[in-house]
């Protein structure tokens, strides 16, 4: 007889820990209470890495797509908002989600090319995408060309009545934008591609001859995180309120770092890339003076957790403890009268 | 990188100066002067003018296939990619500087030093290192390299600061010969596809008829079998990237020599081997050779078109042969 069961993700320490970040997220939108203009762009910069770091995950750790070119879509998110903003008088924050559809859209055929490279030159590959964008974006007049452009004070103040304002509005847009992110991630996971996802993780032979469609779970996780990352590049350019190729492609900036975060915080977990970036933030309050020492000891330290600890951070700490922060296990739980029988 | 190299190259190419960019829009004064001259002449001048574009960007061409012949050759033997590729070229250009400055020698035979020191280095990383990182997972060894870069970027702007340095290797530096009436080849870029030709000649005879590339073929078919026929793979993997280091380091002092170099230029190296790889087919040595040329001579005929799409052009040409013929366009099949 077929026993009755259902499946349930959630464990003690995930209530406890989905607890947490409700609380905790409360606390950050409140923020503009509590804190500076300081804390304020600091916390913004902080959701714009989580979130980025968190969707480099799904794309590297999950999909095993190692991309080191995801500054494309940060740069290509910053410049459609400019765009659309600027030369076609669209309002800066509804740019946003369109920056994430033009990336979408765009996402499809770079991946069709991608995805003809094997594991390895498919990270090289969408580095040389990304240098298409920078160069093509450079050739934009425009939009200032190769030493970029403002945005007008004209559309900067038109977004709110006050300085004070628009400074929490992008506030709150860019927590959002996390918490939105980090949801999406949440319950893509928990879905059947969420499964499909975890098989590939472990072990892709062994997903596909199970009837996993690795390729088009793949594709969908690539135009996911395109589409999510171009939306968090546009807003930190709308926070900058200025962008030029070199900055809006940078790959230390926008892929770099995120990598480093994502491997010290822990590959391969949705808590990793959260943890990395934290941690990323408090060694840059302490040692950013280093300058380009700074980036020396982050790499050696990803470097060395990538062959002692390759689970990062929190991967060490979830098989010690047995942690979970969010709900994203299944265990089957059959039912009481089916255990009778 | 970018429009300074191309400009150093254009120094080499003495009748381009005299040849004014008629086919440009906005440039109307030009077209008007040479509306006077016979149409004959203009009509000469262009094709050698063209003739010498493309001559540029062949021997250019060889400096790419010596980035992509290191690349290709460990992606062969252990499927690695090295991400520090392109950092590991400017830092045997920096090596070349330190020697040439604090030896006297002619930068040229710099070579002589710089060569093992890199084979060295190569080793050293492999055994040391990068061995640890091969495995069925890909993430590793592209994450280990790519810190690796970072690494080697940061660690040469601490030393050598971001100022961009140029090699000096005195008059052979301009010389250059007539090859017909109006082009002209520069003794340096000719030395250079000359050298790239040998070492990639001298791979494929390594490859194919030694012990030694015995050893590299039979790890790349099967890893184990190799291990149970007596071989150490963790010996012949660190002998193949001492020897991919090794053409990093020639391709490295002919950077140092024929273009101003600073620390932040590694990547991009980086991306044109990868680009000439992927365009000559993998795994075939003469191919890589193909690509470069191909690479080259698109991004001429792309700055001469408008400066600005120099690299554009070569990364269209790359993304153009992915889309038709992603096995590149001199494949050979391999184990």
């Amino acid at each position: 007889m077929i026993a009755s069961f259902k499946v349930e993700h959630a464990s003690r320490s995930s209530r406890f820990g989905t607890a947490a970040f409700a609380a905790g997220f409360v606390l950050l939108a409140a923020a503009p209470v509590w804190g500076g203009r300081d804390d304020l762009r600091l916390l913004s910069e902080i959701y714009a890495y989580v979130a980025l770091a968190s969707l480099w995950n799904l794309l590297a750790g999950y999909a095993g797509l190692v991309s080191v070119g995801q500054q494309a879509y940060v740069g290509l998110g910053g410049y459609v908002l400019f765009a659309s903003a600027i030369l076609a008088g669209l309002h800066p924050l509804l740019a946003v989600p369109v920056a994430g559809a033009v990336a979408a859209v765009l996402a499809l055929p770079i991946a069709g090319l991608m995805f003809r490279l094997r594991g390895h030159y498919f990270a090289i590959g969408t580095w040389v995408v990304a240098e298409v964008f920078r160069l093509i974006a450079s050739q934009i007049s425009a939009l200032g060309g190769g030493s970029g452009v403002s945005l007008p004070a004209g559309i900067v103040t038109a977004m709110a009545s006050s300085r004070q304002l628009r400074e929490f509005l992008m506030y709150w847009v860019a927590l959002a934008l996390m918490i939105v992110v980090l949801a999406a991630i949440v319950l893509l996971l928990r879905s059947r591609y969420g499964l499909a996802l975890t098989a590939i993780r472990d072990n892709e032979l062994a997903a596909r001859s199970n009837g996993v469609d690795v390729t088009r779970t793949k594709l969908v996780v690539y135009v996911l995180t395109a589409l999510g990352t171009a939306m968090i590049g546009a807003l930190i350019f709308l926070q900058k309120l200025r962008i030029s190729p070199d900055t809006a492609f940078s790959v230390n900036d926008w892929t770099a770092f995120v990598i480093f975060m994502t491997v010290i915080g822990g590959i391969g977990r949705v808590e990793g890339p959260i943890i990395g970036t934290i941690v990323f933030f408090l060694l840059r309050r302490t040692l950013a003076d280093l300058g380009s020492l700074y980036l020396l000891m982050l790499g050696a330290v990803a470097i060395a957790v990538m062959l002692l600890a390759p689970k990062g951070i929190w991967g060490f700490l979830a098989e010690r403890f047995g942690w979970q922060l969010l709900p994203l296990e299944r265990r089957l739980r059959f039912g009481a009268d089916t255990r009778t029988t | 990188m970018r429009v300074r190299e191309w400009s150093n190259r254009l120094s080499t190419a003495h009748s381009r100066a005299s040849v004014k960019p008629v086919y440009r829009s906005e440039s109307n004064g030009s077209e008007q002067r040479h509306e006077t001259t016979a149409p004959g002449i203009l009509k000469n001048e262009i094709a050698m003018e063209w003739i010498n574009i493309i001559i540029q960007g062949v021997l250019i061409g060889g400096l790419y296939a010596m980035f992509a012949a290191g690349l290709a050759l460990i992606f062969g033997v252990m499927r690695l990619v090295n991400i520090a590729h392109g950092d590991l070229i400017v830092l045997a250009a920096y090596i070349a500087l330190m020697t040439s400055d604090t030896l006297g020698l002619n930068p040229l035979l710099a070579i002589i030093v710089v060569v093992p020191i890199m084979a060295a280095i190569g080793y050293g990383l492999q055994r040391a290192l990068l061995n640890r990182t091969l495995g069925d997972d890909v993430l590793p060894p592209l994450l280990v390299t790519f810190g690796l870069s970072v690494i080697i970027q940061n660690a040469l702007l601490e030393f050598f600061t971001a100022d961009s340095r140029r090699l000096r290797a005195g008059a052979i530096e301009v010389a250059s010969f007539p090859l017909m009436e109006g082009v002209w080849i520069g003794v340096l870029p000719l030395l250079q596809f000359v050298v790239a030709v040998v070492v990639i000649g001298a791979l494929q005879v390594l490859f194919y008829r030694t012990a030694f590339g015995r050893a590299f073929r039979a790890t790349s078919d099967d890893q184990s079998v190799a291990q149970l026929m007596g071989l150490d793979n963790r010996h012949v993997f660190a002998l193949a990237m001492a020897l991919s280091l090794a053409i990093v380091a020639v391709a490295g002092v002919f950077i140092a020599v024929r273009t101003n170099f600073d620390p932040a230029i590694g990547p991009a190296r980086l991306i044109f081997g990868f680009e000439a790889v992927i365009i000559g087919g993998l795994g075939s040595m003469w191919g890589t050779l193909a690509g470069g040329i191909i690479l080259g001579v698109s991004q001429a005929i792309g700055a001469q078109i408008n400066p600005g799409w120099q690299l554009l052009a070569g990364h269209l040409a790359f993304l153009l042969v992915l889309a038709l013929r992603p096995e590149g366009l001199f494949p050979k099949v391999k184990g």
